[in-house]
This record gives C-alpha cells, structure tokens and sequence, in this order.
C-alpha cells in the first residue's frame, strides 16, 4: 500500500501534465445522469416547471402547474378530447333541460385502486367546494348550482346543494338559473369527483403527498420531491387507457430562471419548452438566432387598460377616456412597441378566439370601432376640461406590474398621450402582490389589467364590469351593463345570451369603460418527435395527454 | 466552570436576538401593504372572509403575533400560504440539508482555496503570481454570483455540445457531477475574500520575531511555511467561517434558481416576493437561529486553535 501510495507520487511529481490528463479522461468515463428529453421505446417525456404545485387537491387548487397536474391525472363528468372538442368523461351520456341536468355514468370508470366512480363521488367533492370551512377560491365557479352561494355564505347546509344520486350511475343536477354554459364547466377541476372515504382517510392532506391521492384519469402521479421533481406513468385502470400512447410524462426541473430552462432544452434534455407559460423574450430571440422551429399559440390571456371609475378619480370623466381611445393604436403598440411574434392587437373586450352561438363570436358580431382620430380626441379633451372645470388635466397614474411587456406597453401609453394630447402620465410599477392590493382597493387611475378566461363562454370576459363583479377594480357601475349580464345569465337561449354580449362589446367601446390592448401569445419550441400536444386558452394551457413520441 | 458561564451567557443573548430578529420581522411584514391571500382573480366577499377565517387573518394583528408566538415556541411554524398542504416545519426539513450540502461543499472549496491562493500570493508577493491571483480574487469579489452562474452553466453546454456527451449536467440535483460546478460557483466569492484575508495576515506574520527564530534556528523552509507560519495566519479566516457558513447556506438564491437545486434559498426569497407569511417568518427566523449559533461555534473554535484564548476570561 504504501509502495502503491509513493509510486502515485513519484509520478505526480515527475508528469503533471500527464496525471491532469488523466484525471480529465477518469471524468469524461463518469456515466451521464440526466436523460434525454423524449424517448421513444418508452414513450417518456420530460419539461421543465417554473414552480411547484400550490395544492393539487381539487376541491381547492387555484394554479396552473396544479391544474396542470389534476387536468392529466384527473376526469370529471366531461372531458376535453385530442382536438379539444368537449367529451363525455365519467358520464357517458347526459342531458340538459331548463335547470335541470342529469348525467349517466360509464360502468368501467375506475378510481386508481380498482373502485368504480360513482355519482355519490361527485356529490361528496361537489359539497365541498361550497363548504364555508373548506373556503375554496374557485366556489363561486360552482355558484350556477342551486344554493351553492347561500350554501357558501354559511346560510344553508350542505345537503341543500342542488345535485342528487338517484343511483350509484345517474346525477342529478338543478341549476339556479337557465346556464348556457353550465357543460363547458364540467371539465373544470371543482366539479371533478373526489371519493368520501379516502378523503376523510386522509386526515386533511388530501393530495398533499403521493401517499394521498388517488387517481381517476389518463395519468397518476408516481413521484413528488417537494421543490425538485414529478412524474406522472400511465394509468393503467382508466377506461379509456388503449388510447393513451405516453407512459411517462417526467418533470425533472423546476426552476424559474428562464436561461436554465433554455439550456436544457439546447442540451435536448426537454421535450418542450415554455408548454405552460410561453418563451421570454430573451429566449425567443435566442430561439430564432438558433433557427428552432416556434410554435405560437394564444394563451387566453387579455391585456388591457382598466380606468378607475370612482367619481372622485379624473378617469370618471368618459371625455376624457374617450380622447385616449381615439389616439390608441393597438396595432402600433403589438407591432412596433412590444414586436413579439404573434401578439394579436386588443380590439375588443371579448378576444378572437371565443366561440358565439355557431361559429367565433367576433365573426358572427364583428367589433365597431371608434375611429383614429387626434383631431376628435382633442375636442374630447377640451371637452373633458370643461365639465372638470380645470385647465390643466393633473398627472395621471399607471399602474403596471414589473414584468417586462406590461412595462412596454406603459411606457407606449406615457409618451402616445404625452406627444398627442400633452398628458403627464406616470408609470407606477409595482410587484405582483403590491399591484393586485393597489388594484383591488382602487389605488390608481389606470391600470395594464389581464383577464384570463376560467370557462368556454365570452360571458366569462362580458361579466368582468357588472357592478356586483369582485373583479371590477375600477367600480364601474352602469344599470344598462348590468341588465345585459343579467339577461346572458337568465336564460339557455344561445341567440339571446350572444346578443346581449354583442351589445355590452359595443357598450366597452361606446363608454371607452376599458381601453384593449392585445391578446397575448406563447411562444413554444419542441422536440420535433413529439406530437400531438394540445394548447388551448383554458385551464393548464397544455395537454400532453394525447402527446406521443415518434421516430 | 467559567467556559459553561460563559456559554450559557451567549445561549441568552442568541434567543434574545432570535426574539427580537423574529419579532421585527413580524412588524415589518405585516406593515408592508398587500395580502398574501391576494390573487389575480379578486375573490368576493363570502370567499375572502371565509379565506381570512382560514388562516386566522381576521383576528386582530396583536393576537396574532401571540398565537404566532407561542407556537414557534412549542416548534410549530405553521403552513405554508403558497404550497397549502405543506408546514413550513416540512419545509426546512426538506429543503435546509439540500442547502447545506452545498454549502459545506462551496465552504470546502473556498476555504481550501482562499488558504491556497492566499498563501501562494503572500509567498510571491509584489511579483506576477501575486499579481495574477489579486486579479483573478478583485473579479470574484466584484463580479456577482448570478453572472458567474450563468456563464458557468453556458461553459458546462459548450463543452458538452463539443464533447458529444454528457461530461457534467446543465442543471438538476442528481449525484455528485451536479454538485460540483453550483458549489464552485457558489463559493467562489467567499474564496476570494478568504484569499485576501490570507495573504495579508501571511505577510503580518512574515515579519514576526518567532518566524524569524525559526528562520534563525535552520528549520526547513517547508517546516517553517507550514508549522509556523500557516498555522498562525489562519485565525482570521476562521473568524469569518461563521458567518460564512450562513451567508453561504443562505445566500445560495441564485445559484440555486440557476441549476434547478431544490434548496431552502429559493423559499427564503420567493416568500417575499409572494407575501406568504409563515415561510417569511419560518425561514427567517431558522437562518436567524442558525447565524447565530454559527457565530458562537466559531468563538469556541477559536480556544482550541489559539491556547491564548480564555473563553469567559474576560
């Protein structure tokens, strides 16, 4: 041993170089740990997350790598198919008259452990989603549901909810009011079932750990490192599992640093990348000089001007809106200020990818536009300074959050109104939670505000200024608006409910209650072998469900 | 007797800055507008009440910072705000050792070179090997750790795209290869600062009448680098282990973000960002405890390295 030890040194001593060498070979051998983005013998694909899961329990998740998650490993009484097209799920088959609804489930729709989903399933979950003490985000989702609301101000029990079990296969369920989209929502992960027994077995960490879930859809997650890692393996008792090609969907990262991700994706250790929240700038840049195959979709996301409609707020004056919508040009600010490919000029309050009665709402009411006009806006202005009784209009505040484009598009609006109608304008830039606070308790004059959708139905957008609306940060407050949401809400009649939003579209524009600004788009690149990935505007955004690997 | 004296007196003073550390930090929070509850969908009225009822938002902040309080005492630092269905306590279990890994493995490769590098320095001094490493130790102090983390991980992708294989992972928290580069990283602006430490007390010691005895009585110059004057310039580089050691373990936010590391760092920094209440006050009070046990860890430390230090002798 100790000849073995002196000769080592010997030869450290006499060929450095030669032992450098060597010790650089001893680290090439070192067998590679991370694997490869897609493969096909084992149809395994791997992505990279921004951040964990917040709570996978469906009765009460609220984010999108949660929804993520629960829209691959869960089913509700419909599902979304390949082509995003609604589907029956648990239910086989159902019908909708009125405000009744009844759904009929399929026999060989399996929980994980071989326990069959029954209709006592979804009205255990359906309970909860109300229960004041559970205080779910998304209860008022559930709120068409006769007595869901009082249910959740605490003024009813729980056995009050309008959905019944006539047997272990048939649901019942009465509805407060004609819904016409109350089908769309049975793909959303608060009606999804939750089993009784193995909630309660849980003891409260329902979801928390791998240990406590439960699975009733394509997927089941096999593995959680809190912070580091998931994966998620084919689900072999789900009815419909012949048709499900992926095995693996394996996320071995989660970083938010976007440059990490990316060189991931570069060293062909990711199957795709961003699928959930779209590239960054930086990254789209760097996937262009690269000449990588981009893939845009929209995201659902709606980017906009809130005012502040408060009377003691300068914003109250609709002349003076009026002159900043007709100097706005959405279309120079998508293509000269921001200049991201694929961002789609914000031209009305209900974005373009929203279906009406029988084809895309925009298509069946195109949007009447206020025209371009600096001459009209500046009678407008002088008008504005008139009825406020001032000669000068005071500085006004933008408020915007501190991500990049949001910025962009502030900074677009402070120098457009400055050289057009010699307004000051502020840009208040603010982080998330800060922004949400001043935006909530009416702390600004105008805001760049997003809307996403939570269902397939443009009332999810139309509603956003009832007076009532919790999300109506500028107070807007108009009896006319309100009658129009009300007529969508009361009735199943298709024709009269896209009527009605035709004409509060027109009302968001006639009042300048809000001013578009684009409708945002993601940016993705992909393994070329990976297929028959689905982005949508709803839930997760991505659906690697029906995804395959090929050669 | 005077040594145990001595301890328990620094144990007090430790849980009245940890008191007062978690204390300020509870103000502080609770005085920086926004609501952790807050999300980009307002929720109405029966939703928010039934949210604050939760969370035990809607007693008044007072008697909140009592029930806070006695339940750190009993060990309890409550759930998280971001991630539901786990307590903070998990938290810190789970994801303090991945830190810590990392820290004591930067720490090893700082201490290790900083002592390297200043020691050659103070042995070279005012010729080009001197010259060269205070460079090479002003860049890693100047130069912040996200731009080393950035380019490091571009080098690990170049040298793998040229290579045609996978010599060390980009990212990820597998094994010892993807711990060496975030380590390195991650310590190397400690190894800097060490480096000068070094090299200046090297030469402070240079000068000393024992070195010169030493010098006088012929030992080997080997034997005088290493017995004499090695062992006595090292003091002032334990005395910033301490603190190096917390900043190290906690201040690995970046590198942590950069490398996909599933560290504590991360949460520390998010929670703010996020407004989530425990994790603030979980993480900030558990580095705020580990600082300060780190600290007197190195002052005991000291006796045994230097016998002319009397622990409690003053």
């Amino acid at each position: 041993m100790r000849r073995a030890i002196a000769s080592l040194l010997h030869t450290l001593r006499c060929y450095p170089q030669r032992c450098l060498v060597s010790l650089l070979l001893l680290i090439c051998a070192l067998p590679a740990l991370a694997q490869n983005g897609v493969d096909y013998a084992t149809q395994t694909v791997r992505i990279a997350l921004t951040g964990e899961p917040r709570n996978l329990n469906s009765i009460r998740a609220t984010d999108q790598f949660s929804i993520f998650f629960l829209e691959h490993s869960m089913e509700g009484l419909l599902r979304r198919d390949a082509h995003f097209e609604l589907v029956g799920g648990v239910a086989e088959r159902w019908e909708m008259e009125g405000t009744t609804a009844r759904f009929w489930l399929r026999h060989d729709a399996l929980w994980s452990d071989g326990v069959a989903v029954t209709a006592q399933d979804f009205v255990f979950a359906w309970r909860q989603v109300v229960n004041p003490d559970v205080a779910s985000e998304y209860a008022s989702i559930m709120y068409p549901v006769k007595n869901a609301e009082a249910i959740n101000q605490g003024k009813l029990p729980l056995e009050a909810l309008g959905v019944t079990a006539l047997d272990d296969y048939t649901l019942e369920v009465q509805l407060e009011a004609p819904t016409g989209y109350f089908l769309t929502l049975m793909s959303f992960m608060v009606y999804y079932p939750v089993r009784e027994d193995f909630y309660l077995a849980q003891n409260g960490r329902y979801f928390a750990d791998v240990k406590n879930m439960i699975f009733n859809g394509p997927f089941k997650i096999t593995s959680w490192v809190h912070g580091a890692s998931l994966r998620m393996e084919k689900n072999l008792t789900y009815w419909d599992a012949a048709n499900i090609t992926l095995n693996v969907i394996d996320i071995p990262y989660i970083t938010n640093d976007s440059r990490a991700r990316f060189n991931l994706l570069k060293e062909g250790k990711l199957a795709i990348e961003n699928g959930l929240q779209g590239l960054e700038a930086e990254q789209l840049r760097d996937a262009l000089a690269n000449r990588m195959r981009i893939r845009s979709h929209s995201d659902g996301g709606l980017f906009y001007i809130e005012f502040n409609h408060r009377p003691e707020r300068i914003t109250h004056n609709m002349n003076l809106r009026k002159a900043m919508q007709a100097v706005l040009d959405s279309q120079e600010l998508v293509y000269k200020a921001i200049g991201i490919a694929g961002y789609i000029p914000g031209q009305s309050l209900i974005p373009t990818y929203m279906n009406g009665v029988h084809d895309k709402f925009r298509v069946e009411y195109p949007v009447q536009m206020a025209p371009l006009d600096p001459v009209k806006a500046r009678e407008y202005l002088a008008l504005a300074k008139q009825e406020l009784g001032i000669d000068k209009i005071p500085p006004i505040a933008i408020l915007c959050d501190d991500r990049e484009v949001a910025i962009v598009a502030a900074q677009y609006l402070q120098s457009l109104f400055k050289r057009t109608l010699d307004l000051d304008i502020k840009v208040d830039v603010q982080t998330f939670k800060l922004r949400l606070d001043k935006a909530h308790n009416g702390s600004f004059d105008m805001a760049v505000y997003a809307w996403a959708p939570d269902y397939d139905d443009p009332i999810t957008f139309a509603d956003l200024f009832a007076s009532w609306n919790a999300n109506n940060n500028g107070r807007y407050s108009n009896p006319v608006y309100d009658a129009y949401v009300r007529t969508v809400q009361g009735t199943d009649n298709q024709q009269i409910r896209m009527d009605a939003i035709g004409k509060i579209q027109q009302l968001v524009i006639d009042e300048a209650i809000i001013l578009p600004l684009y409708e945002r788009t993601a940016n993705t690149v992909q393994d070329p072998r990976l297929e028959g990935v689905v982005f949508s505007q709803l839930g997760a955004g991505m659906s690697l469900t029906y995804a395959r690997v090929v050669q | 007797m005077a040594m145990l004296r001595y301890l328990l007196k620094r144990l007090g003073v430790g849980l009245f800055t940890i008191w007062f550390i978690a204390t300020a930090t509870f103000t502080v929070m609770h005085l920086v507008p926004g609501n952790p509850l807050a999300n980009e969908r307002g929720t109405n009225a029966t939703i928010r009440a039934n949210l604050e009822r939760q969370y035990g938002l809607d007693k008044p902040v007072f008697e909140q910072y009592l029930i806070y309080m006695s339940n750190m005492l009993h060990g309890d630092f409550g759930i998280a705000f971001s991630e539901e269905n786990r307590s903070v306590n998990d938290i810190i279990r789970e994801h303090f050792p991945v830190s810590a890994t990392l820290g004591v493995l930067s720490l090893c490769f700082a201490t290790v070179g900083g002592v390297l590098w200043g020691a050659l320095a103070a042995l070279y001094r005012n010729r080009l090997p001197d010259a060269l490493i205070m460079f090479l130790v002003i860049l890693g102090i100047s130069v912040p750790s996200f731009v080393f983390a950035a380019f490091s991980q571009l080098f690990i992708l170049k040298l793998n795209q040229w290579s045609g294989r996978s010599i060390l992972p980009v990212a990820g928290w597998e094994g010892v290869s993807s711990m060496l580069m975030p380590a390195l990283v991650l310590g190397l602006s400690t190894m800097a600062y060490m480096t000068r430490l070094m090299r200046s007390s090297m030469l402070d010691v240079a000068n000393t009448d024992y070195l010169r005895t030493a010098r006088a009585k012929g030992l080997s110059p080997t034997r005088i680098f290493f017995r004499h004057q090695l062992r006595n310039a090292i003091l002032p580089v334990i005395t910033v282990l301490g603190p190096a050691i917390a900043i190290i373990t906690t201040g690995g936010f970046v590198v942590e973000s950069v490398f996909a590391i599933p560290g504590l760092g991360r949460y520390f920094v998010q929670a703010v960002a996020q407004l989530d209440y425990t994790v603030i006050m979980g993480t900030t009070v558990f580095f705020g405890a580990f600082l300060v046990l780190m600290v007197i860890a190195v002052d005991i430390l000291y006796g045994f390295i230097d016998p002319r230090i009397r622990l409690g002798a003053v």
